[in-house]
């Protein structure tokens, strides 16, 4: 595949009961590049995401990846196909160990995930691969520990691991830095910067300044649609991203 | 349901599989000496049958988080089965004890293909009403003789050898069924497919952006909890010499969960706890006719409100052990 963008949408459109979530979401990720989609709460940020990673069924539009169009995929379909989601919400596997959290993505690529007459020590084969992931995200010293008993920031950066377990092509990370203190939202971004020499990221992000920092393109979403455009520095510039998005109570 | 998540396995160190090692010598030798104890070999037997079949519930609930209110059709479609052909067709017990087991693992795949997609109560509801209609069939049919039962299911020969008409060898013969049984639903709990459904189970929406096509790992724990509950059903009709529709009424699904939750839901050893207290109770207060539901339901309730992890589950969590 040789085309500039990895993901593209056209007329990206989500209607929750009468109501228009999404609105002509024309979307362009350019393979390699950190992309953020920000805007006010309810914005549709979420929804989009839902709707690319087919969680949700578009009422209209269409959803190209790598030139391929997935509008009418199976949600494990496209993960398969290397576009990898995490959550808003922290979403790792409560009672599973973190060495465990990864393994079970590790485990989908390379089959055995239907032996039920096996033991699970083949597993343990995984084991040395999954401590590298854990040991890229910084963390080694809770492989052990149920993910439930781990801090929130190391939770996220669990999911980060999970994600680069399935070798993704290209990241969805939703507010990855949602309630996090310094430290962790430091780290966090570093991670981010890291791994983006490897893959493609849509991010959604509430905080301005780490997305100052790491994206190479900004698109604003407003009430459902696509109000702007740009790098960082043109778009505080933009007098109608100020009013929608400083004015309704961010930055 | 809160429960679910807190009989989880909690790390996998050799430690905790050292416990439940242990625990599973100790029970299999108490169930090994039951014949020289002058206990009651058939209330044994019969609670044997109900822990195999309350383990593979847990399977599908405890494990794959799915509630199926609708077992007992798998338990009284083995059993028909199982029964008919020791009877009708004059087969040797083996051979009828796997006609019980490979109808209900065919009911399953059908019952499951139509179920699987149902969420929460809804799944709940659609095994209902599909365990029903079967009630309904097999109240018709004239093979299963409606209110009469099959009756006087002769035991015979395993492998042309053991006469289950000796109740000592009927006893090992029902124990090592269990144990079987037990040791696949352990076996199936602690496999790469377990791990699997573990992750669903606790978060689905997760495991289904990791790639796994969550409706059929959910339908395979179905088909093999249904199986392994046939099993129950067919080691039954050798151990009653019958086979009635008590064992497809809804009644009896009830129970099955009532018999796990009591035990502890999620746990390795609550379903053979509480499918042992369970008919315990109905024994002892046999004298006491109708308030026997009553009796059971307070129980039920206190149970729900006072220990929530289930007898075992509650024991595991007091010594931050995995049982
Ligand atoms: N399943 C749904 N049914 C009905 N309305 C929905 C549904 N999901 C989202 N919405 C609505 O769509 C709008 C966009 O929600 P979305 O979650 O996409 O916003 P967001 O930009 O992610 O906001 P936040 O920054 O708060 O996460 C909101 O008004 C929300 O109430
Ligand atoms: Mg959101």
């Amino acid at each position: 595949m040789t085309n500039e963008f990895i993901l593209e949408t056209h007329g990206l459109t989500k209607e929750f009961a009468g109501f228009v979530a999404v609105r002509d979401v024309g979307l362009r990720v350019r393979r390699g590049s950190i992309h953020a989609l920000i805007g006010p709460n309810g914005a549709g940020k979420t929804t989009c995401f839902n709707l690319l990673t087919k969680f949700l069924k578009p009422s209209a539009g269409k959803i190209f990846y790598n030139g391929r169009d997935i509008t009418a995929r199976a949600p494990a379909d496209v993960a398969r196909l290397g576009l990898v989601r995490s959550f808003q919400i922290s979403a790792v596997f409560p009672h599973l160990t973190a060495l465990e959290n990864v393994r079970v993505a590790l485990q989908r690529q390379h089959g055995h995930s239907f032996d039920f007459w096996r033991s699970k020590s083949v597993l343990d084969r995984f084991n040395g691969r999954a401590l590298e992931l854990l040991d890229e995200v910084g963390l080694s010293e809770f492989a052990k520990t149920p993910a439930v008993e781990m801090p929130y920031g190391r939770k996220r950066a669990l999911e980060i691991a999970t994600t680069l377990a399935l070798d993704p092509e290209m990241m969805l990370l939703d507010e990855p830095m949602a309630g996090m203190g310094h430290e962790d939202i430091d780290r966090i971004a570093a991670l981010i910067k890291r791994i983006s020499a490897k893959y493609t990221i849509l991010m959604v992000e509430h905080n301005l300044n780490v997305v100052a920092s790491l994206s190479d393109i900004i698109t604003v979403l407003t009430r459902g649609h696509v109000l702007a455009e740009g790098n960082y520095a043109d778009l505080t510039k933009d007098e109608r991203v100020r009013e929608a998005y400083l004015g309704a109570g961010h930055g | 349901m809160a429960a679910l998540t807190d009989n989880t396995v909690r790390t996998t160190s050799r430690r905790i599989i050292g416990d439940e090692m242990i625990v599973f010598i100790l029970m299999t030798a108490v169930l090994a000496i039951v014949p020289m104890t002058g206990i009651y070999p058939y209330f044994v037997m019969q609670g044997l049958c109900f822990a195999l079949l309350a383990c593979a519930f847990n399977l599908l609930l405890g494990y794959g988080g799915l509630l199926s209110f609708g077992h007992a059709m798998f338990l009284g479609t083995a059993g028909y089965v199982c029964a008919h052909a020791l009877k009708v067709w004059g087969f040797p017990p083996e051979l009828g004890i796997v006609a019980g087991v490979v109808a209900a693992a065919l009911l399953s795949i059908v019952t499951g293909v139509v179920a699987i997609r149902r969420q929460g109560i809804y799944f709940a509801m659609i095994t209902l009403a599909l365990a029903q209609l079967l009630y309904f069939i097999y109240l018709q049919t004239p093979f299963t003789h409606g209110e009469d039962g099959i009756q006087g299911v002769p035991q015979g020969k395993m492998f042309g050898v053991l006469d289950l008409s000796h109740p000592d060898t009927l006893y090992y013969v029902v124990l090592g069924g269990f144990l079987f049984g037990f040791l696949a639903i352990y076996r199936a709990i602690n496999s790469p497919f377990g791990e699997v459904l573990k992750a669903i189970r606790e978060n689905e929406q997760r495991a289904i952006s990791l790639g796994y096509k969550t409706d059929q790992y959910k339908l395979l724990a179905y088909i093999l909890s249904g199986t392994l509950a046939g099993l129950a059903g067919s080691l039954k009709v050798l151990v009653a010499q019958n086979a009635s529709l008590t064992d497809v009424h809804w009644t009896m699904s009830g129970e099955i969960v009532l018999m796990t939750l009591v035990g502890g839901l999620g746990t390795v050893f609550g379903p053979v706890a509480g499918a042992f207290a369970i008919i315990a109770m109905q024994q002892y207060l046999a004298g006491f006719g109708q308030w026997v539901t009553v009796i059971q339901g307070v129980i039920f309730v206190v149970c729900v409100l006072t220990f929530r992890r289930g007898v075992v589950g509650e024991i595991a969590h007091y010594f931050k052990r995995s049982l």
